[in-house]
């Protein structure tokens, strides 16, 4: 990967109103939504955005192991969010750690609200996210995944949850910022909501000034109302898709 | 391939403002009706939403199949294909046994038609074998399938069960919770469960019966 100026000073973040990337300041990255793309669990999602590429999953409702952790009247959820070593440019050190730790946090927050638990008591859903390239913005990113393979699962849900993340350069607020902006950048803001609007994430780091958060909040609003229309197409073209014939893998021919 | 004229629904889409249309698979909020579930929404009288996916939930009066788990003092711990297990109790068997013989009687691993007597509320499912139509599987093949496609296995008021009954030339049953037991000739039950994982695998379609006639004239004029 090119490496921008690593000096703050001199780095221009837009160009003739565009940014590196030739976005504008209220466009997100290209997002691709595909369901069902893991046979063994019993829903799942592939994700990327922009640079990011994130696998969800999601096994349950099951029983809960260890036993301790189960509750009579509802299902837990449980959510782990990992970085695969090699989602880094410097390889990462494999396992849990303070940010994933977070982030699995936020993330089973950010879903559970829309999860209809009460239906099945004394068991568990579990949610694995799964990033395996980062380029900022992997909660959001893993946010949608994992709200589209809890809808794969059958998992019964007042709504789907949609993510997305604001963020300040240059003096300038832009929606889903990436790599170079949020390292260089002067805030970042993930949300995550429902589509009529109900927040069930919103973490903030740099500083906003009151107006410039209310700017950033509807910027982000905005991109979670557009992710959700994409969620829900490629939820509906995975039925359209269903029963079509595998694609055959092509055996090589051993000489 | 055709598709069945029902809409495709995802969690949280709105079905109706009237309250009382409200079906399975749906839920009420604020006077209208929104959909639970990622799934086919049925529009009758009520709205139903029909699921592509998702666990068997075990209810009172389902015949289902289950194989024992374990056996403690006196119940036998049953796997119903369901997050929770099923519990039958040594007084639920159609004869009076004592416990001491009980894996005489169901061992280890066995299969058995039962049926679910009832569910409290912190999901304890009780099972009943006092029914002449259940019993323990001792010959013949399960298969498993996705429980959400039992009812397209079944068909219009039994259409589609009763014609693979006699074309196929087996004995079937299907559980509700999407094991079902083949019983008959070799070759038959090879049929049987060729046709089985194609219902399964096409259940989203419409005309499936017509197209698994079809299918079965083909298989067997190859056969011959």
């Amino acid at each position: 990967m090119k490496m921008i100026a690593m000096d703050e000073s001199n780095i221009s973040f837009f160009k003739e109103g565009l940014r590196l990337d030739g976005r504008r300041a209220d466009e997100f990255r290209p997002l691709k939504i595909e369901v069902g793309v893991l046979a063994r669990a019993d829903g799942s999602c592939y994700v990327e955005m922009g640079g990011n590429k994130v696998i969800a999953a999601v096994y349950g409702p099951r029983e809960v192991h260890p036993r301790h952790l189960q509750e009579v009247n509802r299902a837990i959820v449980r959510c782990r969010y990992n970085m695969a070593s090699f989602s880094v440019e410097e390889r990462k050190r494999p396992g849990p750690d303070r940010r994933s730790h977070e982030l699995s946090k936020v993330s089973r927050e950010a879903l559970e609200p829309v999860i209809f638990t009460s239906y099945f008591p004394r068991s568990v859903i579990d949610v694995f996210v799964e990033v395996l390239q980062a380029d900022a913005g992997t909660r959001t990113a893993g946010i949608n995944a994992a709200s589209v393979a809890l809808a794969d699962a059958g998992i019964p849900m007042k709504s789907m949850i949609s993510a997305c993340a604001a963020g300040k350069v240059a003096d300038t607020i832009v929606l889903d910022p990436m790599k170079e902006e949020d390292n260089f950048g002067q805030a970042d803001m993930p949300i995550a909501m429902t589509p009529t609007g109900e927040i069930t994430l919103l973490q903030m780091d740099g500083h906003l000034t009151t107006d410039e958060f209310h700017q950033a909040m509807a910027m982000a609003r905005k991109g979670c109302r557009d992710i959700y229309e994409i969620q829900r197409n490629s939820l509906i073209e995975r039925y359209n898709q269903l029963g079509a014939e595998l694609p055959v893998v092509q055996e090589a021919e051993v000489v | 391939m055709d598709r069945m004229d029902r809409k495709v629904v995802i969690p949280g889409d709105l079905l109706s403002e009237e309250a009382k249309r409200s079906g399975e698979g749906t839920f009420v909020k604020d006077g209208k009706v929104y959909s639970l579930l990622y799934g086919l929404a049925n529009d009758r009288d009520r709205i139903n939403v029909i699921p592509l996916a998702g666990k068997y939930v075990p209810a009172p009066g389902d015949n289902i199949i289950g194989i024992v788990k374990d056996i403690t003092f006196s119940n036998w711990i049953i796997d119903i294909n369901s997050p929770y297990d099923g519990l039958l109790h040594i007084s639920e068997f159609p004869k009076r046994i004592d416990s001491d013989e009980m894996s005489k009687y169901l061992s280890l691993g066995s299969s058995t038609m039962i049926r679910i007597k009832d569910v409290d509320s912190t999901m304890k499912v009780e099972l009943t074998l006092n029914d002449r139509k259940l019993g323990l599987l001792k010959t013949g093949r399960i298969v498993e399938i996705n429980h959400t496609r039992v009812p397209r296995l079944i068909g219009k008021g039994g259409s589609m069960i009763s014609m693979l009954k006699k074309e196929l030339n087996c004995n079937i049953f299907v559980g509700q919770n999407g094991r079902i037991w083949i019983n008959g000739g070799a070759e038959d039950m090879d049929l049987a469960l060729k046709t089985i994982l194609l219902i399964e695998k096409e259940a989203h379609t419409s005309g499936l019966t017509d197209r698994i006639v079809d299918f079965l004239k083909k298989e067997k004029g190859a056969g011959n």
